[in-house]
């Protein structure tokens, strides 16, 4: 059953508050569609700066679309006012990439737990004690350290800590955005298995942001690849990496480390940076840093639609011929 | 971690917020209890043979024109500039806290309004602003005095907040905030004031010295604290004409203000350092 389904999603953010029109917009997000089915996970994956997490706090509507819609358990995010969007908090939560960021140093774990509660008025006295208490045990923490303030904890254990704020207003679905980025290797999969535990205990979906693919291989059952603001390949996770369609996704494939030594793959080295997003190039977005041997005037001109390809759908118009990551 | 206690507790390990924070108890403590044990400041023991005397035993500081024990008169009158500081800071920081938080967090059109606000007011000599208003009302009454060094004091301290307020909204815990549907009241009163809380102590220490200064040069200028309450600037004033008769009359009074601004300063520095202790 389909939880989120967001169509032609697009996020301009205007450069210069006082002379506003003057500079081209910023296109983080360029028409972005994409589902999330209950109880799944959707990656979101690109690299820094291609309009992921832009697309995760438009969807929360922590920031305001610029076009497109958001559909939610039958309700469309975009049109909600104030009042309905407050209730509608309740069920969508969000988990932050910065450990150290994510938590307000000023306020005890406990208090920052029971914040969500109070304010959606979920229990009173000293049930929202045992529920803060009840949802540190939840996400591996001792249920005594909710008087402790932020500072005495380490990366994981405060990411632990925000993963218990947003399960206290017992959401259907979370945005985590690059969650374990920001974390060792070690503790990444701690939080993943706490991740992947409690989507199963609560029946929790997750649009999961990543730059990553080894990552996301851990998590979810369906990847997107962003680049530039689109979306340039889709797919049930095994099978886009195990033949991706997209030049640009068989290049972030080439940057997941192989942990089999036997096994020969070249590694492909983009060149040049990602565009301006205020100035994207023509066509394909990928052109310019494209190693396609078929690469023509086409993808300069033509702007190539998500369509299926094999396994996957990808935007590419020579899809079928692209190059694996073994023979690239 | 509570921002206030471990700024201070910070400061007082520094030498000069330490040697700040003792000068200025002392000044503090002698305004508050020494008027109890001191004669009346306006009490004239004899009218003739006592004016204009030397400090002695009798009168540590002396006595000016008027046979008046200038001890008791400057501790009085620290009293009244301790107080009408320590008021006036307090309503400016308030307001300074207020209007920045509205302008960082609100941004926008208020933002752009308030901060225009500030940009033009901050370009009038503070000083000019209220001698306009004090030389149109004869004799401003203390708390209106109060409130007009307060109301003309905020806006450097706004600009300072609005400016924690504008990084700290970008913070993932003021999002998070936003993201359980947290209201603006409780964004601004539990997310961005108390992380501001250090910034304010620094602005309210420093404003405290600025105060005294302003209100002794109002007081000197005649328009400040209404006579024949003592007041710092207004004992300067007086003792223009005995530069040269009795010097302690002008002297005392004028050490008063050194010393606290002094040591306001001092231990506003070593504040600023201790909640920032990257420095600048």
């Amino acid at each position: 059953m389909t939880l989120l389904q967001v169509r032609d999603l697009v996020k301009h953010y205007q450069a210069g508050r006082f002379f506003r029109g003057t500079t081209p917009p910023i296109r983080a997000v360029q028409g972005v569609s994409f589902d999330v089915e209950t109880g799944e996970t959707l990656a979101l994956v690109g690299e820094s700066g291609c309009g992921k997490s832009s697309v995760g706090r438009t969807v929360l509507r922590l920031q305001e679309p610029t076009a497109g819609s958001a559909v939610f358990e039958g309700s469309d995010l975009f049109s909600l006012d104030r009042t309905a969007l407050r209730r509608m908090r309740r069920r969508m939560q969000i988990i932050f990439q910065d450990p150290y960021s994510s938590l307000n140093p000023r306020m005890t774990i406990g208090s920052a737990i029971a914040e969500g509660i109070e304010i959606h008025r979920l229990a009173k006295g000293k049930e929202v004690g045992r529920r803060v208490g009840a949802l540190l045990e939840e996400v591996g923490l001792d249920p005594g350290y909710a008087g402790r303030y932020p500072h005495e904890f380490s990366g994981g254990q405060r990411q632990r800590i925000g993963i218990a704020r947003a399960l206290a207003v017992e959401p259907r679905f979370i945005v985590c955005d690059e969650p374990v980025s920001a974390l060792d290797v070690s503790v990444q999969a701690q939080v993943l298995n706490l991740l992947a535990d409690l989507q199963r205990e609560r029946g929790l979906s997750y649009l999961f942001i990543a730059h990553d693919l080894a990552v996301v291989r851990q998590i979810a059952r369906r990847v997107a690849v962003m680049y530039l603001g689109k979306i340039v390949e889709e797919g049930e996770t095994e099978a886009l990496l195990r033949q991706p369609r997209h030049p640009y996704t068989v290049a972030l494939l080439s940057a997941v480390p192989e942990p089999d030594p036997r096994r020969q793959r070249s590694r492909i080295v983009l060149t040049g940076d990602l565009p301006s997003p205020s100035n994207p190039p023509p066509g394909c977005p990928f052109h310019p840093r494209c190693f396609h041997p078929r690469r023509d005037r086409r993808c300069r001109s033509e702007i190539p639609a998500l369509r299926p390809v094999g396994a996957t759908r990808a935007a590419c118009h020579y899809a079928e011929t692209t190059p694996s990551p073994e023979t690239a | 971690m509570n921002p206030v206690v471990d700024a201070l507790a910070r400061s007082w390990r520094d030498p000069r917020g330490r040697a700040g924070a003792i000068m200025l108890g002392a000044i503090a403590a002698g305004a508050a209890v020494g008027p109890i044990f001191l004669p009346d400041p306006l009490a004239q023991p004899c009218v003739l043979e006592c004016r204009n005397l030397a400090p002695s035993w009798a009168h540590p500081f002396g006595t000016d024109d008027l046979s008046r024990d200038i001890l008791s008169r400057v501790a009085t009158g620290g009293r009244i500039s301790l107080a009408v500081a320590t008021l006036a800071v307090g309503l400016s920081v308030t307001l300074g806290a207020a209007m920045g938080l509205v302008a960082g967090y609100w941004g926008g059109t208020v933002d752009a309004g308030l901060m225009r606000l500030v940009d033009a007011a901050l370009a009038i000599p503070r000083l000019f602003l209220l001698l306009l208003v004090l030389a149109v009302w004869d004799q401003v009454p203390m708390p209106v005095l109060i409130v007009l060094i307060g109301v003309t004091g905020w806006f450097g301290t706004g600009r300072l907040v609005r400016g924690e307020a504008l990084r700290l909204r970008e913070e993932s815990y003021v999002r998070a905030a936003e993201a359980l549907g947290a209201n603006r009241r409780r964004i601004i009163f539990r997310h961005l004031l108390p992380n501001t809380a250090g910034p304010l102590l620094v602005a309210a220490t420093l404003g405290v010295g600025d105060v005294i200064l302003l209100e002794a040069g109002l007081s000197f200028l005649g328009l400040g604290v209404p006579l024949p309450t003592p007041s710092w600037g207004g004992m300067i004033l007086d003792a223009k004409s005995l530069l040269f008769t009795a010097p302690w009359a002008g002297i005392f009074p004028g050490l008063a203000i050194v010393m606290t601004v002094l040591s306001a300063n001092l231990f506003g520095d070593a504040l600023r350092d201790a909640v920032d202790p990257r420095g600048a």
